[in-house]
This record gives C-alpha cells, structure tokens and sequence, in this order.
C-alpha cells in the first residue's frame, strides 16, 4: 500500500496526549498547556476564558484563604433516585472532584483586602445550588456581617439542583435575603459571573451584587439558550447571553479579563 | 361548557346523565327529583374518590385545570372593591401578573397574583401566567406601595415559570426575581402567601417570599415542572417521554402540598372540596378568606421590625442542616 495514500484523520480525532497539549474549546486550536497555565487558563490565541475548578479560582483571586464548613455535605432530602440514587450520584462526584460540594467557602485577603468569599465549582453537579450550596452561601455572608467584611462570590452554575427539588428552590430566597441583611449592614458585595451562570442562581444572589463583574464571552441567563429556542422556535441571536450582552443591557457592570479580576475586585472593594 | 381531565372520567358521565335527566324531567313534566338526588349524592362521592388519591402527576394535571379558579376569580369571591392598578412605570404591563389594591371585609389589602387566561385569546394575551420582568416589577411597585401606606400583601402563585424569551433575557428576567426576592424579605408589612394552581420555580418564588405560605390542596410548587425534570433525567428529547416519565418525575420530583408542609416549605394546607377547587361554591372561597384574614390578624400585631425578624428566620432555616 501506498503511504501517500493514508487517509488523513480528520481534524476532529486527533488525540491530544493528556496534560501537555490543550484544545481550546473556542479557536479549536491546539496550545501547549503550560502556555494556557502560566496565562491563567486563558486561551493565548483567542482569550477565551476556559473554566476553572474553585480551588483554581481562590489561588487566583486570594492571597490567603481559610476555608470554612468544608465538611458540610450534601443530604438526601427528597430520597431523590433517578437512573442512580442521588446520595450515590453525589458520593460519585466528590470522588471525581475532592469536594465535598459545589462551593468552597472562606475568608482570606484579596490583594491585601480583607473579604468573605463563595465560589462555586461547575465540575460538581454542574455548580447547582441546593440545600447545602444554600446553607454555606448564608454561613459565609453572616461571617461577612459578624466580622464587617466585604463578600465576594465566584458563580459558575445551571441553576438550582434539582435533585433536592422545592428545598433547592427555596435556596433562593434564602441566600438572596442573606445579601438583603448584608446590605443592611452597608457591607459590600461584588458578584463575578463565570461561565456558565443560570437558573436559581442568577435569579438571587448572583444579579444582587453592589456590584456585578462578568468574565469575557460568559454564558449568563435566566433560562438556557436550549430551552429559549424551543420555546420560541427560532435562532438565538449571535452572542445572546453572553457577559457583552449583559453589559450592553445594562445588567452588570464590567467585563473583566482574568488576569484583571484580582486587582480590580481588590480596588472596588477599597472604593465602597 | 366545562372541561374534564382523563381521571375525571367518571365525574364526567355522571355530571351528563345528571344533566339529562333533568332535561328530561322539564321537557315531559316528569318529577325525576329522587333519581336526580340520588345521583348527585352518587356524584359527590365519585368526585370525592377520584380527588381523595390523585398520585403527583394527576395533581399537576389538577393544578393545571382549565375550570381552576385563578387570581382574578379569587379576588372576585373574597374580596370587593378592587382596583386593578397597571405597569412597571419601567418597560410595560404585564398581563400574565395582575395587582392592585381591594378589601378583604373593612381591610384595605395589596393583592397581587399569576394570571392565566380562560380562553384562548385571553391565555395568549397572558402569556398563559408567564411573567417577563416588567411582570415582577409591576408587582415590587405594588408591595412597595403596600408598605408605603401600611398596607397588607396577598399573594397567589399559579404559574408554569417565568417566561424564557429573548425579550426577557434581554430586560434582566432573572434580575427581577432576584430583586424580588431581596426586597420581598426585608418588606415592613405582612406578606402572605396562596399558592392555588401551579407554582413554577423562580417565576412562582418570585411572588413567594412572606410571613405565612398557603398551599390548596390540589396545587403544586416545584423547583421544574414534570415534563421539564423527565426531559432531563431520561435525556430524551419532548416528543420521546410518555406520559409514564411525567408521572415518574412528578413522584421523584415530592411537589405535592403534603410533601411541602413536611418540608417545612408551607405553614398549610387549605383543604378543596371533593371535586376539586373548580367545584367550589361560596363557603369554599369564605374559608379561604377565613384562613387569610387569620393571618393577616395574627400579624398586624406585630411591630415592622419583629415582623421582618421573624421572617428573616422563617427564610433562614428553609432546607437548612445542622
């Protein structure tokens, strides 16, 4: 057989050998990954945002972080089981992950800025919010309160998780009168949106933010393009729901590259 | 002309041989007046039977029922001289959430609910009680109003969600619930709260935030509805589930009052008579009142701030551990 006739692999199934090479889920370029690392999980050819992990996030944005309630884990409320039992499910992610839930919370400083912190991590149940994701949110915001510090989230989520069905629902309000008393007390908080934030958690206390900051091209919305589509039966527009969008509609404040994020949480807070 | 669901069936044949054979007595002048009695007393029973064991999903159905009495239909029964007040003073109105101010007896009240339409052009025209944002605007204004004047806040939930369009996306849907919220749980006047039909997610929560939650006993409140949870967990696409996956997600899914009040979600649940609120005559609708105007006197005792306090707990240990 002729070797100039070896069918070319398409471009689709080329294997990347794990961990030194990258594709970009954006530009479709392959990058050498310690490249996209050292630039803080950013694409170098097109700056597209890849997500990153909670731990990632809080290495990022805080000098020092003291997490707390890390052992808090999430309960079956509903003895919830679908093709597996919920407990199993979430057994299943916190060995894929090492969290016990969604969201790691904590105090730490940003940029010398002392501050309360939530961050969600999208690789857990898809960052979905229930009772747990709810009650660690509110601990941390009446941490914020008792020690009069400034409160910081990182959202990255689908929504609220339904597997703890109306409890889930209910973390809404919840958390989002928590940010309600933290208001009262004048303390700030700034909201970042990560790719993807939706549902439960943009409708509470992702949009209260004093202030709103939005990474580049983010995915953020009330319902999901998906369900948007087949409601209305037409094309979304391009760029529907992205953080640009958002911020042309007047509903946050900034986008803000990563590599911006610290320094510019860091001087708003410094500013409220 | 009335609507039956298909667990109605025998309701259904019974209300038509009732109905003939009165047609009948008054057209040949024959006194049927025991075998009417009779079967309605047999009517009352079937309706009672079929009502008594709805499973989940035939609840959802029930919450659903075209003949159910939405918010309109409430304020109509238990309440008078309502004036039904308009817009966002921001974007639009919204016909899919009504509001404005009316009396319970002497009590001057805000009320403020989901709307569905009763007919076609009216369902479309209400986004079958699918709120944009403006929808939840118009309603803050109106409890803002209510707490300006010392007013009380009745609620009604009956809603599939808040509506997922480009247009409500675009105007901020999941801010205005959100907002809601916040103000809905520092508001300085009593709220509370009926869910009487469908209560749909965040679109529902977004009315649901208050001093005292009420649910009828033939209503729902869930996180998403039946169809939308199968279509996720079974991963098939809307045309693929069978009315088998509805039933199985709305039994998983636990959005029954009953479910709700062990939860700790709802203070309680109103009991409907045996058909079904839509059979409900006027003792039905004062029972209702009883059960709000209860409440309402329970909380006008107490000063802005325990009120707000005592709310603020109520949301803190919604689903809390520990």
């Amino acid at each position: 057989m002729a070797w100039f006739k070896k069918e070319k692999i398409p471009d689709k199934k080329v294997k990347i050998p794990e961990g030194i090479w990258i594709k970009c889920d954006a530009c479709r370029e392959i990058v050498y990954r310690q490249e996209v690392e050292r630039n803080l999980m950013v694409c170098p050819k097109c700056n597209y945002h890849f997500r990153i992990s909670a731990l990632e996030r809080i290495a990022l944005l805080f000098d020092n972080f003291e997490e707390m309630n890390a052992d808090l884990s999430p309960g079956d409320p509903l003895e919830f089981t679908d093709t597996m039992p919920y407990a199993e499910r979430v057994r299943k992610q916190q060995e894929k992950t090492g969290l016990t839930e969604g969201i790691i919370t904590g105090t730490g400083e940003i940029s010398g800025v002392a501050a309360a912190g939530a961050v969600m991590d999208f690789g857990f149940l898809g960052g979905s919010m229930g009772t747990v994701v709810g009650e660690k949110i509110v601990r941390a915001v009446e941490a914020a309160i008792e020690r009069g510090l400034p409160f910081v989230t990182v959202t990255s989520s689908g929504g609220a998780r339904m597997q703890e069905g109306i409890l889930s629902l209910m973390q809404m309000a919840r958390t989002s009168a928590a940010i309600a008393m933290l208001g009262e007390k004048k303390l700030p908080f700034i909201s970042v949106l990560t790719d993807p934030t939706f549902g439960g958690v943009t409708a509470s206390f992702a949009m209260l933010g004093d202030v709103i900051i939005a990474e580049p091209k983010s995915l953020i919305g009330f319902a999901g393009p998906r369900v948007i589509e087949q409601t209305i039966n037409q094309q979304l527009p391009e760029g529907f729901q992205r953080a640009e969008f958002l911020l042309r509609h007047g509903m946050i404040d900034m986008v803000v590259e990563r590599k911006k994020l610290k320094s510019t949480i860091a001087d708003i807070l410094t500013l409220l | 002309m009335a609507n039956y669901l298909e667990f109605e069936k025998p309701i259904a044949d019974l209300e038509r041989q009732i109905a003939e054979l009165r047609r009948f007595s008054h057209g040949q002048g024959v006194d049927l007046t025991k075998e009417v009695a009779r079967l309605e007393k047999k009517l009352h029973e079937v309706r009672k039977s079929v009502y008594e064991k709805l499973t989940p999903w035939q609840k959802t159905l029930a919450a659903r029922h075209p003949d159910r009495p939405y918010t309109l239909d409430y304020i109509k029964q238990m309440m008078t001289g309502f004036h039904e007040l308009h817009g966002d003073r921001r974007f639009g109105d919204d016909a899919a959430i009504v509001s404005g101010f009316a009396r319970i007896d002497d009590m001057p009240v805000a009320v403020i609910g989901h709307q569905k339409g009763r007919d076609t052009k009216d369902r479309i025209a209400r986004n079958f009680g699918q709120a944009h944002p403006e929808g939840y605007r118009k309603a803050l204004r109106i409890m803002k109003l209510a707490e300006k004047f010392g007013r009380p806040v009745i609620t009604f939930i009956d809603t599939p969600g808040a509506y997922p369009g480009i247009g409500a996306e675009e105007r901020g849907q999941a801010e205005a619930i959100a907002y809601n919220l916040h103000q809905m749980a520092m508001l300085r006047t009593p709220v509370v709260i009926l869910v009487i039909g469908e209560g749909g997610s965040g679109g529902a929560l977004a009315l649901g935030v208050g001093d005292r939650v009420y649910m009828l006993e033939h209503s729902v409140y869930s996180v998403i509805s039946p169809e939308g949870c199968a279509a996720i967990l079974w991963k098939k696409d809307k045309s693929g589930l069978s009315l088998d996956d509805f039933s199985k997600a709305a039994d998983v899914l636990k959005l029954t009052p009953g479910d709700l009040k062990r939860f700790g979600v709802i203070d309680e649940v109103i009991k409907e008579p045996p058909g079904g609120m839509h059979t409900a005559g006027k003792a039905m609708f004062d029972s209702v009142k009883s059960v709000i105007k209860t409440a309402l006197d329970e909380l006008a005792a107490l000063p802005a701030d325990e009120l707000v306090a005592k709310r603020y707990s109520r949301i803190r240990v919604l689903g809390s551990i520990g």
